[in-house]
């Protein structure tokens, strides 16, 4: 059921969303504007690395804050901007692994390869990435329909395991310089996303 | 031979100081050399001579320091990016955090305490540490734990001079660096990264080796705040994180120190910590750096050499060490 009351009406139209694709793009465009002016600092290859790291989180946090909302402040809607939002989660990763693969890695494929063997820390952020691809690849109508309602959102369900793999690859990259305060936001920020969904589970499901 | 060894970073008078419109045009005349083919066999001496004073901060004369190791020829990094990459976590844990924030720094007064097994221990003040050893230049490539690395002129003289006015005993084996911690100026001793104050320390062989350099400026100029004014040490074939800033004390030992970032993760950061392609971080690879400035966002990082390339003047110091263990 849609609601009557115009200002969610309005985020029904189409403007609504391009306005929305316009935020979602808005840090990308930045970063792009920044690295041909000169504006990234000192070492514009880490900058950009974690800012698209950074920036992928950010979009995580969003993501799978639309479905609360939706239900705690009644704005149906709002699910409208759930899809594009998991695109830009997973467009910002891909350049977080780009930045990776070519500045890190010189775009070596057996330095990659051995890395990956090496390191937790890089392992569980490929990984987050690889859980992100089928969720990337089917977001689109046609995949609903080719899936089905119900297998769609099953397969769907992956994204649950992108708070806990990116939080561990975020902690790790902090640990060694022991500042963890950010972590610990992003911590905090997911697991009442989280938990949210376990109690809304509870408080919805029939009881026997 | 092109390379001007006894020569290679000196401070011109004001009357040959060169117009700055002149002077915004020297990229266009490395272009044109470029083009012309000289730059390959100019190029190590145009990049010592050419070091230009940021004409930010006091002037500090020096002489050029000539022996092994003392001239590194690498480019040198823009002072901008040696003045605003900073890793300085008293005054917070970005980059960019130091350069914003450490302009609350106090460094006159300023004293540094020596303390410990010592004959002459007291208090020395930073007058009289000016005056103490005639300035030097130097150029040192400088590599960060972290994967990136400058190359940056400093200034000042090196720590032996020191030592030996002050004479340590024979039982002194190690040399304890205490750097300010102070939280009225420095917002972030107090956060829960580090212990402070901060502490580093070298073997006693090592504070004695001529390239340990007791710093005082860059650049020409004294140092700027974010860099460790007033006075700090640098140890280059180390990490960077071995070489304190902002010294205050410094104490001679028979126990090997307890520092910062050893205390903080001592699988990650030994006591040590030389510069060594073959001991990776247990995150990251150390066989590569980038170097801060040159060659743009899709330049190959440089591969890092043993002790960061001075194997030949420091490599005795470890002769039969398990440099794996003793990493």
């Amino acid at each position: 059921m849609l609601s009557k009351v115009p200002w969610q009406q309005a985020l029904l139209s189409p403007r609504a969303h391009w306005a929305w694709y316009g935020v979602l793009a808005w840090p990308l465009v930045w970063m792009v504007w920044a690295l041909f002016n000169d504006a990234l600092g000192a070492n514009p290859a880490e900058a950009l690395s974690r800012s698209s790291g950074d920036w992928t989180l950010r979009w995580l946090c969003l993501v799978l804050a639309i479905t609360p909302l939706r239900h705690i402040a009644g704005v149906p809607a709002l699910l409208r901007f759930r899809r594009s939002t998991g695109v830009a989660c997973f467009i910002y990763a891909s350049v977080h692994m780009l930045c990776y693969a070519w500045f890190d890695q010189n775009g070596d494929l057996t330095e990659i390869a051995k890395d990956l063997v090496k390191r937790p820390f890089i392992w569980l952020g490929m990984l987050a990435f690889v859980v992100m691809l089928p969720l990337a690849v089917t977001s689109n109508n046609a995949s609903v329909r080719w899936l089905g309602g119900k297998r769609w959102q099953q397969l769907h369900r992956m994204v649950y395991l992108l708070p806990v793999l990116a939080v561990l690859h975020f902690y790790w990259m902090r640990a060694g310089k022991n500042n963890f305060d950010e972590v610990w936001v992003y911590t905090l920020v997911l697991s009442v996303l989280l938990v949210w969904r376990v109690w809304w589970k509870a408080k919805t499901s029939p009881r026997i | 031979m092109l390379i001007r060894q006894d020569d290679g970073f000196h401070h011109p008078v004001a009357s040959e100081i060169t117009p700055a419109q002149v002077y915004a045009k020297r990229r266009d005349f490395l272009q044109q050399l470029a083009a012309a083919g000289l730059l390959a066999s100019a190029g190590g001496a145009w990049a010592q001579s050419a070091v230009p004073r940021p004409g930010k901060l006091a002037p500090l004369n020096s002489k050029s320091a000539t022996f092994a190791g003392a001239q590194a020829t690498d480019t040198v990094t823009p002072y901008k990016d040696a003045s605003t990459y900073n890793n300085f976590y008293e005054f917070g844990t970005d980059k960019s955090d130091p350069a914003e924030n450490a302009h609350t720094l106090k460094t006159r007064p300023w004293s540094v305490d020596i303390e410990g097994m010592v004959k002459k221990p007291g208090v020395l003040n930073l007058e009289d540490l000016l005056k103490l050893s005639p300035m030097e230049d130097r150029i040192y490539r400088l590599r960060c734990v972290e994967g990136w690395s400058m190359v940056i002129p400093w200034v000042g003289y090196s720590l032996s001079e020191l030592i030996k006015k002050v004479e340590p005993l024979g039982s002194a084996k190690f040399v304890e660096f205490v750097t300010l911690a102070d939280p009225k100026t420095m917002p972030y001793v107090g956060s829960r990264v580090l212990s402070w104050p901060y502490i580093e320390g070298l073997r006693m062989d090592e504070a004695m080796h001529p390239l340990t350099l007791l710093t005082f400026g860059m650049y020409g100029e004294v140092l700027p705040n974010q860099n460790g004014a007033p006075v700090r040490v640098t140890v280059p074939w180390k990490y960077g994180f071995k070489s304190g800033k902002s010294i205050v004390k410094i104490r001679f030992t028979d126990k090997q120190p307890l520092t910062a970032w050893n205390k903080a993760a001592a699988n990650e950061y030994g006591f040590y910590s030389n510069v060594n392609p073959k001991v990776d971080h247990p995150r990251w690879s150390q066989a590569t750096e980038r170097r801060i400035g040159e060659g743009g966002l899709f330049a190959k990082k440089l591969k890092t050499l043993m002790f960061n390339g001075y194997e030949p003047q420091v490599g005795q110091l470890y002769a039969g060490m398990d440099l794996a263990k003793n990493f």
